[in-house]
C-alpha cells in the first residue's frame, strides 16, 4: 500500500459507555451519517455499518468504557475499538459462532447469539482482535475502498 | 409484492411510514434476535419480529432493511417509533402470531431473504 493510499483524511472518536443500552446502536448510526455524507458506496456502508455496530454492541455489553475511532483513508475505511474491561479470557472460543457469555439483559435486547466477531470478521476485510484478561480488548477492522468485488455470501 | 399488499393480507396497521406503502418488498426475514438480522438478513428484506426496543430500528438501518413488521399486535415504544419516523423505515403491525405471518407471506410467494443452513452451521 502506498503512502497516498494510507494517507488520514478523517479521524473521529467516539466514546462509548459500557452498560448503558439505552442508545446501544447510537455510534454506528453516526459512523453510518459520516459514511453516507462522504459519499461512500451503499455496499460499504452497509458492511461498516453493521461490523460498527456489532463492535459497539460488544463495548456496551461487555466492557466498562471504550472509544470506537473512524478513520477515512483514499483506499481503506477503518475502526478501531479500544475498551477497559473483563477483555475476553479465551479469543478463539470468543470467535467461534454461537459462543456468548451474555447474561438475561443482553439478550432481552436481541443480543448475545454469539453471532457479534464471526459477524464482523465476515463484513470487514481484516480485522485483528487482541485482549488482556480482565483489562481490556482492542479490535481493529479494515474494508478496502478497491476490494468491492469481493461479495459476501447474501449479496 | 408491496407494502400494500402486506398490510391487506395481515390486516395490518400502518405505524410508521404512510406514504411509503407502494414500496416493493423482495423477500422477508423473520427474527427475535438482532445478533441473527446483522448476521443474516439480506438487504431490501422485510422484518418480521416481535422486537419492539429502538434497536431493531438501529439494526434494520444498519442492514439496509426496507420496512418492519411487528407480530403478534406488538407496537413499538416511543422512541422505537421517534427513531423509525427520523429514519424513513416504514412500521406496521399485525394482530397474526409470527408463524401464521410468515406463512400467509410465504404462501402469497414472497420469498426467502438468508441463505439456508447446513446443520445450523454456515
Amino acid at each position: 500500500m502506498d503512502k497516498i493510499e494510507n494517507k488520514i483524511l478523517l479521524h473521529k472518536i467516539f466514546h462509548i459507555e459500557g452498560g448503558n443500552f439505552t442508545n446501544a446502536g447510537f455510534i454506528s448510526d453516526q459512523v453510518k451519517k459520516i459514511l453516507k455524507e462522504a459519499g461512500f458506496s451503499n455496499k460499504v456502508i452497509r458492511r461498516i455499518s453493521i461490523a460498527t455496530f456489532e463492535a459497539e454492541m460488544n463495548v456496551i455489553c461487555y466492557a466498562d468504557r471504550g472509544d470506537l475511532s473512524l478513520f477515512i483513508t483514499p483506499g481503506f475505511l477503518k475502526i478501531v475499538v479500544e475498551d477497559e474491561g473483563k477483555g475476553i479470557s479465551d479469543i478463539n472460543l470468543a470467535m467461534s459462532e454461537g459462543y456468548s457469555t451474555a447474561d438475561e439483559k443482553i439478550r432481552e435486547l436481541g443480543f448475545g447469539a454469539g453471532m457479534g466477531l464471526p459477524n464482523i470478521r465476515k463484513n470487514a476485510d481484516e480485522m485483528t482482535l487482541t485482549s488482556q484478561f480482565r483489562q481490556g480488548t482492542h479490535l481493529e477492522f479494515i474494508i478496502y475502498l478497491h476490494r468491492q468485488e469481493t461479495q459476501l455470501p447474501f449479496e | 409484492m408491496t407494502l400494500k399488499e402486506v398490510k391487506e393480507l395481515l390486516s395490518a396497521e400502518v405505524v410508521a411510514g404512510h406514504n411509503d406503502l407502494q414500496t416493493e418488498v423482495k423477500c422477508a426475514f423473520a427474527a427475535e434476535l438482532l445478533s441473527d438480522v446483522l448476521a443474516l438478513a439480506q438487504e431490501g428484506a422485510l422484518l418480521i419480529t416481535g422486537f419492539t426496543h429502538p434497536q431493531v430500528i438501529y439494526a434494520a438501518d444498519a442492514a439496509d432493511l426496507c420496512a418492519i413488521l411487528f407480530v403478534r399486535g406488538k407496537r413499538p415504544h416511543k422512541e422505537t417509533l421517534e427513531l423509525a419516523l427520523q429514519k424513513q423505515i416504514p412500521l406496521l403491525t399485525t394482530p397474526y402470531m409470527m408463524f401464521e405471518t410468515c406463512g400467509l407471506l410465504f404462501q402469497y410467494g414472497l420469498g426467502a431473504c438468508a441463505i439456508k443452513f447446513e446443520n445450523g452451521q454456515d
